[in-house]
């Protein structure tokens, strides 16, 4: 068994009076492909963005490397609802920003593309190389961090040349066909240096063919940057595909877990995807 | 490995002092035809200064146009390049003036300087660049400190939070309890001031281009990432208090530095004239130059000055053709005008006469390889 690379602990999401996603328990083992899918609105980027410090959740925690990084319980009324005789002691909560997370060595795509638009895209995946690097706002300026500067570009380079994106170099990111935005997106998040990548909705807009290629193209870089892998999918061909495991999340509440074709013959993620009939 | 484990230890082999060496050469071989054209801007200013009569109007338009530039491009550091939309740069240059003021003051003058604060309470000067880069540092720890609260808010309101400041900021220096370093509501007068037109033209180019240095560094980069897009600049990793923090601060320092050179062009300093008004006509150099564009923003403040200084004067004075006086050409009426140019700039040139872009020496070479290029084809057919 490989070891635990991402586990959340009853992860909980309250929207004012809306639970978005309820004691989600989920386990991420190191070099896997996991897919996390479910009908819409039942709450698979509200996950991704509590475990990306994007949100901080109502309850629950999120560890990585079996290091706990995101950690939240309600104060005052709710506290003992939540967390009953453990209400209590006193709790430690952590809410790191996105970017610590980041740093960590998680990172993450977005659903609707989110690229830099007015840089171009080799200053894109530069962006990302940003907060690797030992500096100071005055060496940065005064060029005295020129090595990790080089170091920086060289890196950035070779990125793009193994993403097939090095003609595009010097082009505006938002000039890019949508389908060179998507690969750049997932290169920008590479260019982080991350163990774990999320990616949410990657194949969003794409036709068969492009959404086979992107299936290679997952398969490729996990293997080359020795990643893991947790996404958010709605192409069910692209999921069943190349995922190791399967979680299905229904209005907030995990349903089902298991391999694909487990998933794909349990009868609640039927029903959660076509409907109960009413004389059933 | 090996390059990695240098870079902790911080030893420098001997290639690489001659790396350092060849890279600072590099540089300066990279960019000397932009060298060379600040020198010889240089030499036209201590030419012109030394054909024109003093009086001119055209050196009150290139000394007070170089530190709008100054202003205008820190402005811009934080307005264009990070996309906090602050208004406090009036309250900032306010502060910078002041300081520059309060300790350069020459301790003869000071007794009658502060006649009604019994010479003030400060017994000392500090040289002139010292007080420069002083006033910087003070407005730009105001600045950090009015950041902590303020840089929690978004566009409008952050706008106006810093809006408030600056007016706090000027009713603060006015304050009679601190006249003894403020001297109060009255003026401060009698500090070095500069003769020069090339004085403020050298300090502000020095200033400008640090900020282009720093906008072309990565934390340049990461500041534009901010301005794009902050969930995805956070993302990937940017730290976005800290980066907003850093910008606002180095923008304030600016435009603290911009302050004192005002403050030297004026010879006198006052806190009332730094109103809300000011950040606005900063405000429009920027928007006229192109939010994000550093060129922009020199070129529009020496543009701006020239017009209301210089070009729009004669809209403020009566005139008469014979006995026939030009209706409308009365005091006040030059703001009109100026008031409709904005509009339309802001109306159908939202973008300014630069947009985003940059006059650089490649930028022009290609313009004129194009344009070349161009006429070539025309006469081949």
């Amino acid at each position: 068994m490989a070891e635990n690379i991402l586990h959340t602990e009853k992860l909980t999401m309250q929207f004012g009076g809306v639970v978005a996603l309820y004691n989600l328990t989920i386990d991420v083992n190191e070099g896997e492909i996991v897919a996390l899918i479910g009908p819409n609105g039942a709450g698979k980027t509200t996950a991704f963005n509590c475990i990306t410090g994007v949100y901080e959740p109502t309850y629950g925690s999120v560890s990585f490397c079996g290091q706990t990084i995101v950690s939240n319980h309600p104060q005052g009324k709710m506290k003992k609802l939540y967390l009953g005789e453990k209400g209590k002691e006193k709790l430690k909560r952590i809410t790191p920003t996105p970017d610590r997370i980041t740093k960590l060595g998680i990172a993450r795509t977005f659903q609707n593309i989110r690229l830099f638009d007015s840089l171009t895209v080799f200053e894109n995946v530069l962006v990302a190389k940003h907060m690797r690097a030992k500096q100071n706002v005055l060496t940065a300026t005064l060029r005295l961090n020129w090595r990790e500067e080089k170091r920086a570009v060289e890196e950035s380079m070779a990125l793009l040349e193994e993403q097939d994106l090095l003609q595009y170099k010097d082009d505006l990111a938002s000039s890019l066909p949508y389908g060179l935005q998507r690969r750049l997106e997932i290169s920008r998040a590479l260019a982080t240096e991350p163990k774990l990548l999320l990616l949410d909705e990657p194949a969003a807009g794409m036709n068969p063919q492009e959404t086979q290629e992107l299936a290679e193209f997952i398969v490729k870089i996990k293997n080359k940057y020795d990643l893991t892998v947790f996404m958010i999918e709605h192409h069910m061909d692209l999921v069943m595909q190349i995922s190791d495991r399967i979680y299905v999340l229904d209005f907030g509440k995990l349903i089902a877990h298991g391999t694909p074709s487990e998933v794909q013959r349990n009868q609640r993620v039927i029903d959660a995807y076509l409907g109960v009939a009413d004389d059933a | 490995m090996n390059e990695k484990n240098r870079n902790i230890n911080g030893v420098i082999t001997p290639t690489e002092k001659a790396n350092i060496f060849s890279n600072s050469l590099g540089f300066i071989k990279k960019n000397w035809i932009g060298f060379t054209l600040l020198a010889s801007l240089y030499a036209i200013i201590l030419v012109l200064e030394q054909v024109l009569p003093v009086s001119s109007m055209l050196f009150v338009v290139l000394k007070k146009g170089a530190i709008y530039a100054l202003v205008a491009v820190s402005m811009n550091l934080c307005n264009g390049f990070t996309g906090l939309f602050s208004l406090g740069q009036a309250g900032f240059m306010l502060i910078g003036a002041y300081i520059y003021g309060i300790f350069t003051i020459p301790l003869e003058a000071r007794a009658a300087v502060y006649q009604y604060f019994d010479g003030g309470i400060i017994n000392f000067t500090v040289p002139v660049p010292v007080a420069l880069i002083m006033a910087g540092l003070a407005a730009a720890l105001f600045a950090y400190l009015i950041g902590l609260p303020v840089l929690r808010l978004k566009s409008d309101y952050l706008a106006i939070a810093t809006l408030g400041f600056a007016e706090i900021i000027r009713a603060f220096f006015q304050w009679d309890k601190l006249g003894p370093v403020t001297n109060g509501s009255n003026l401060l007068r009698r500090f070095p001031v500069f003769s020069s037109t090339l004085y403020p033209f050298v300090v502000s180019s020095i200033c400008i281009t640090i900020i282009v240095l720093l906008i072309n560094s990565s934390y340049g980069r990461a500041f534009k990432a901010i301005r794009d897009d902050e969930v995805a600049a956070e993302a990937m990793g940017i730290n976005l208090a800290k980066h907003k923090q850093l910008s606002f601060t180095i923008s304030s320092f600016f435009a603290g530095v911009g302050g004192a050179l005002l403050a030297m062009y004026q010879t006198t300093v006052q806190a009332a004239p730094f109103k809300a008004a000011m950040t606005y006509e900063i405000l429009l150099i920027v928007v006229i130059g192109g939010i994000g564009s550093v060129t922009g923003s020199v070129l529009s403040s020496f543009l701006f000055i020239a017009c209301s200084e210089w070009w729009l004067r004669f809209l403020d004075s009566e005139t008469y053709i014979g006995s026939f006086r030009i209706p409308l050409l009365a005091s006040g009426f030059r703001k009109v005008v100026f008031s409709i140019i904005i509009m339309i700039i802001v109306l159908f040139y939202s973008q300014g006469i630069m947009g985003t872009n940059e006059i650089s020496i490649d930028a022009l070479l290609r313009f004129f390889k194009k344009l070349f290029r161009k006429g070539s084809k025309e006469e081949a057919t």
